[in-house]
């Protein structure tokens, strides 16, 4: 006579094996989230405590004063905004245009498959190696009006990492707009670059906007690229022709204020980090939000 | 309308102006495109040309003796190297097995859908966490925090080549902790998209047939999605072999060559962090030289990866 007791029993070893992954399973996704729970534990904690409008607006002093005269961050966050807009104004419109091409003329043949392969292989460089590149290229040669170490350069360092990004999600935005919106347009006597600019572009708008928002979010954190382009500077910029010489960047300031030996400037370093993490994740959610209303639409 | 038969409205009768705009907006799309291929192609060009007098002077001595001394003008690259590969392999071998678990975790019906969301949510801005604020945390809190239990290795076990230093500080062992942190959340991510795409129809075939959730994980939807998981670990493998930052601020920046996790190393990228501002001369060959090393070694991890993703890319 076959068993016909088909009621689940937890004693079987299969059903206790069963049980042992998902235990394990959930082990590990506990130990997954808790480096992020613990640094953003800590930049809060130290960052938060120390935050002042001072702080936030004032340039760092040297090195070896105590906290109520270690100055502040203003000149480093005014320097990040500064460079990654430049790497903005370079990696935005070659990676949508470079994407479009990809998306809306590239047939099956080698150029186009080789871009797309140059840009996964582009993405999966380290970022210290652009800054290698754009030091030989640009800082050495001082090719940029006889300037070594600049803000520009390390903006160009900056989108050489953003530019990827950028190709990859135009490209994937604009193959989603359905061809019908094409053909359509097409077919009421539209030129190509009338369809592209007034139809598609449009219709991929929000998910090329989240893709050029991680870019950004992404260049803005990055430091190995900009320690010898952009390298640093402990003062605010007076004016436009600054972004040629030397330029201090919050990424930076952590990394130099954090192998410090002093506790303001360590703590400095901690300042800077919360406001970095916030800028960023601020950047990740707004995304998130794009691309949420995009899909709802 | 006076006109009864409306004008033809052809190519030929475009407006020359068009024409020509649409001509343009296409030659110059091709141009923004092959941006990429001319900014590739330079990055390798200017690596390599830069590094050919250290190439010319070292040859392959450079990739296996541990010598950096300016003074003398002797270069060799072998505790970075080393250092490099250990530190990115050891900490894929823990982030792995994590990352992929937390997948599972997060994709099949284990727990309620909105707590699944959050922790994946939280992972991917781990993600968001720039490298340079990981290294303060492992500066100032991991390493404190760990050093203790590095001591008792070091004391019980300190007999094994791997453990036969005193920890300092920084070190190996804490940048291949700090590693793991970098590369958990691009494996789970990874992961997660390749087991969202196996078909939810293999899921419901292993579970018709009486398969408990565990056995339908290993033996169906796990082997559906190997070729995107296998992808995304060798594409944290590359970031692992290059991410500089939190590794050059923990690992010590030593260039002497030991065996031991707990005593300071290097990598190739800490050390290019570390040396590119102050050098010059054929320092800065070297340099170039190991750059052109990491590079050959990402670019060649990355390629593979690609390979893997096409190859073994979803049969259902």
């Amino acid at each position: 006579m076959m068993n016909k007791d088909l009621t689940f029993k937890p004693g079987l070893k299969r059903n206790i094996t069963n049980r042992l992954f998902t235990i394990l399973a959930f082990m590990f996704a506990s130990i997954a989230i808790l480096p992020l729970i613990l640094v953003l534990f800590y930049v809060a904690i130290k960052g938060l405590s120390i935050i002042s409008l001072d702080l936030l607006v004032l340039e760092p002093q040297p090195p070896g004063d105590d906290l109520t005269t270690a100055g502040g961050i203003g000149n480093a966050i005014v320097g990040t905004v500064i460079i990654t807009g430049i790497a903005s104004l370079i990696a935005i419109p070659i990676g949508v245009g470079g994407g479009i091409y990809l998306a809306e003329y590239a047939k099956e043949g080698i150029f186009s498959k080789f871009i797309r392969f140059g840009t996964n292989v582009l993405s999966g460089i380290p970022s210290i190696i652009a800054g290698v590149f754009i030091y030989a290229l640009i800082v050495v040669t001082k090719i940029l009006f006889g300037s070594m170490f600049s803000g520009v350069a390390g903006g160009i360092a900056l989108s050489i990492l953003m530019l990827p990004t950028v190709i990859k999600t135009t490209d994937e935005a604009l193959k989603l707009v359905p061809d019908d919106l094409r053909r359509g347009s097409l077919g009421l006597g539209a030129s190509m670059f009338t369809t592209i600019i007034r139809v598609t572009l449009p219709s991929a708008f929000r998910s090329i906007s989240t893709g050029i928002v991680l870019g950004i979010a992404r260049a803005a954190g990055e430091t190995a690229p900009l320690i010898f382009t952009a390298l640093f500077s402990y003062y605010h910029i007076t004016g436009i022709q600054d972004i040629l010489y030397e330029m201090s960047s919050l990424s930076v300031l952590i990394y130099n204020f954090a192998l410090e030996p002093y506790k303001a400037q360590n703590d400095l370093a901690w300042a800077a980090s919360f406001v970095l993490v916030i800028i960023l994740l601020g950047i990740n959610l707004l995304s998130r939000w794009i691309s949420s209303i995009a899909a709802k639409n | 309308m006076t006109d009864a038969t409306p004008k033809k409205y052809t190519n030929k009768t475009r407006p020359i102006t068009e024409k020509l705009l649409d001509k343009g907006f296409k030659r110059l799309t091709v141009v923004l495109a092959s941006m990429v291929a001319v900014v590739l192609i330079s990055i390798l060009a200017v690596v390599f040309i830069e590094s050919i007098g250290s190439m010319s002077r070292y040859g392959f001595k450079f990739l296996i003796t541990s010598d950096w001394n300016p003074v003398t003008d002797e270069y060799g690259a072998f505790t970075a190297i080393y250092g490099t590969m250990l530190t990115s392999l050891a900490s894929l071998s823990i982030a792995v097995p994590l990352g992929v678990g937390t997948a599972i975790f997060i994709t099949e019906n284990i727990i309620p859908q909105r707590i699944r969301t959050l922790i994946g949510l939280m992972v991917e801005l781990l993600a968001a966490i720039p490298s340079v604020v990981l290294g303060l945390w492992a500066v100032f809190i991991m390493e404190p925090f760990i050093r203790p239990f590095l001591l008792f290795i070091y004391q019980k076990f300190g007999w094994i080549p791997f453990f036969s230093s005193e920890p300092v500080g920084p070190g190996l062992a804490p940048a291949i902790l700090i590693l793991v942190v970098m590369l958990l959340p691009i494996i789970t991510s990874i992961a997660r998209d390749s087991l969202n795409q196996v078909p939810s129809r293999l899921r419901e075939a292993a579970y018709g047939i009486g398969a408990t959730r565990w056995s339908a994980i290993f033996n169906v939807i796990l082997p559906a999605a190997i070729s995107g998981i296998t992808g995304g670990i060798l594409l944290a493998l590359g970031r692992a072999m290059g991410e500089t930052m939190a590794v050059t601020m923990i690992i010590g920046n030593s260039n002497n060559f030991s065996w031991s996790l707990l005593s300071p190393g290097y990598t190739i990228s800490a050390m290019l962090a570390n040396q590119f501002g102050e050098a010059d001369g054929s320092q800065v060959s070297s340099l170039m030289y190991a750059a052109f090393v990491l590079m050959l070694l990402t670019l060649g991890v990355n390629i593979l990866a690609q390979w893997i993703v096409k190859k073994l890319s979803l049969k259902y």
